[in-house]
């Protein structure tokens, strides 16, 4: 099983990347399990949301302690070192910022990476909404689902010039990053 | 149809598939989504349902008793306060014997205020006189749903399906849709044998006088009673129809020779199913006893599930403050008269959306082992955080 937490603030749609990432494992064949923690509902507040991707049935419904994975939909989140807990050893953390990679690992001691997304979103759906540019970046590191799940997954939730523009970004983000870099924590 | 689907949204499809005649509802958190969704599939005309938008519980649960009593198809659903305003109603719905359905997403009941998880809502209107149906994941949720509707019509009782909040009502899995031609072809139209009928009229919900009231009070115990058989006869009709069972009254899993069980309601019993599967090595076997049908209470079941067992850890949702469980002392006065019964270790767990880890399962396997633990414990609590004199 493979255990993603996704840190955003209400209004970045932290919850839909989880639904997302969700739907794109179900479309690559695995069973998957999204939810959200809300705290206070409400623009600009913290919030977590949680994905597990398996190849069996899931049971275990507790918030997600031990990821594999973490992305981060606003760097601003990182002045909370506590963000990174439970982190599994090997795991890897994706930052919507424009700040180096290296600088991100060296002040959280894990292996991270760094994506623009929400500048990528705004030069290609007009929002600063970074939540598939980074799901796409996220796939391309690990090689977890294939890309044409991820179209397939918003195929089912967008319409229109939205969906087309959310296909052209997620195409540039997948781009932008080292393909398969942590496949292998991504495998085991 | 496999898919991937969000809890709220699944239920809502899954009251669409039923086709009912009236639908209010007010919108509260966590049960806004099942709510805004029915909104949609009428205004996008996939549902050809009378929505009424009220502006409370209140009137939602007046709205579906009426709806219901003049023959029609009702639905509404609620959560936490929700079901508080709706109470009065709720009893009057129940003593009237009208047939309808509503869904609990389970939440916390005020003060102090909280938006999260646990049972205390429901378990306040544990005497109403509903049938209360718990389920595990959102696919029991979506087959229950449809099951309530049959349950009700046949009955002649109102059905609460209970679903946890959030945990269930937010999170995406993967549900097998039923379709439109497999519910229309297994849930009868609705005919309600007392319905209002100008051409024959009746009067319901009269005042009665002390020489009938214990004669109706005993009627609707003796209906409850009759509806065990009917709550798991239908589970099996649904299983045969696809291949799914939602567990029927209750549903023992795990190690049939374990001398210890687990019983809970609800989302609880899959973290416990993952933590045996975890832990079962180290912490010893066990037998969970999954309990759906918390109203009627299938006590005759429950004896038969729990033969054998030393010891029964029975988890509630929800306190009740000067006793301790509910459920706990429900299932005690059940086996009360048993003559080998398991003892008996009662806590409540997971109040307000207290998160309930993996290590529950563990956790509470080890705590048997202590001679000296009370009947009943809050069993997450951090005593750290209270004042010495309120701990």
């Amino acid at each position: 099983m493979i255990e993603i937490r996704i840190h955003g603030r209400g209004g970045q749609g932290s919850v839909a990347a989880a639904y997302l990432l969700a739907s794109a494992a179900f479309e690559a064949g695995f069973t998957c399990q999204a939810f959200p923690s809300f705290g206070a509902e409400r623009r600009g507040a913290p919030v977590t949301s949680f994905v597990r991707i398996d190849s069996v049935p899931i049971q275990l419904r507790a918030q997600i302690r031990a990821p594999d994975f973490l992305i981060v939909q606003d760097d601003t989140l990182l002045l909370d070192h506590g963000i990174t807990a439970g982190l599994k050893p090997g795991g890897a953390m994706l930052v919507n910022s424009g700040r180096s990679a290296e600088d991100v690992e060296k002040a959280f001691a894990c292996r991270a990476f760094c994506v623009p997304a929400t500048a990528m979103a705004i030069e290609e759906i007009g929002k600063p909404i970074p939540n598939t540019a980074l799901l796409a970046g996220f796939l391309a590191l690990t090689g977890l689902l294939p890309p044409a799940a991820l179209a397939a997954a918003l195929k089912g939730r967008f319409k229109g010039d939205t969906l087309a523009h959310n296909l052209t970004l997620i195409d540039r983000a997948a781009a932008a990053v080292p393909q398969g870099l942590w496949k292998e924590p991504a495998d085991a | 149809m496999r898919e991937a689907l969000e809890g709220s949204l699944a239920i809502a499809r899954a009251v669409a598939l039923c086709k009912p005649d009236v639908v209010a509802a007010y919108p509260i958190t966590p049960q806004t989504h099942i709510v805004e969704n029915l909104s949609r599939l009428v205004a996008e005309g996939e549902m050809h349902t009378e929505f009424v938008s009220v502006e409370s519980e209140f009137s939602a649960a007046s709205v579906v008793l009426g709806a219901a009593a003049a023959g029609a198809r009702a639905y509404t659903a609620t959560a936490s306060q929700g079901v508080l305003l709706m109470a009065e109603v709720l009893f009057n719905i129940a003593g009237l014997r009208i047939p309808l359905v509503m869904t609990v997403a389970n939440r916390a009941v005020s003060a102090p205020l909280s938006i999260w998880n646990d049972h205390g809502d429901s378990m306040a209107v544990r005497d109403s006189g509903w049938i209360q149906l718990h389920c595990v994941d959102n696919q029991e949720a979506v087959d229950t749903t449809i099951q309530a509707f049959r349950i009700a019509q046949e009955t002649e009782l109102p059905v609460m399906v209970c679903m946890d909040g959030f945990v269930l009502t937010h999170t995406m899995e993967i549900i097998d849709m039923p379709s439109q031609e497999e519910v229309a072809g297994w849930l009868p139209p609705f005919d309600f044998a007392r319905k209002l009928d100008p051409t024959d009229p009746k009067s319901f919900g009269m005042l009665v006088t002390p020489e009938y009231f214990a004669e109706i009070r005993h009627a609707h115990h003796a209906a409850m009673t009759r509806a065990l058989p009917v709550i798991d006869q239908i589970d099996r009709d649904w299983a045969a129809l696809t291949g799914r069972s939602s567990g029927g009254l209750l549903e023992v899993e795990g190690d049939p020779a374990a001398e210890v069980g687990i019983l809970a309601m609800g989302s609880t019993v899959g973290t416990l199913r993952a933590g045996m599967a975890a832990h079962a090595e180290a912490a010893g076997p066990a037998r969970i006893i999954k309990l759906r049908a918390f109203r009627p209470f299938p006590a005759e079941a429950l004896r038969e599930a729990v033969k054998g067992l030393k010891h029964l850890i029975v988890i509630d949702r929800a306190i009740s403050p000067g006793l301790g469980g509910i459920v706990g002392t429900e299932v005690a006065a059940v086996l009360a008269d048993m003559a080998d019964r398991p003892r008996i270790h009662n806590h409540a767990i997971g109040l307000g959306g207290r998160d309930i880890p993996e290590t529950i399962y563990a956790d509470l396997m080890a705590a048997i082992r202590d001679p000296d633990a009370p009947a009943f414990s809050v069993f997450d609590v951090d005593l750290e955080k209270l004042a010495p004199e309120d701990r």
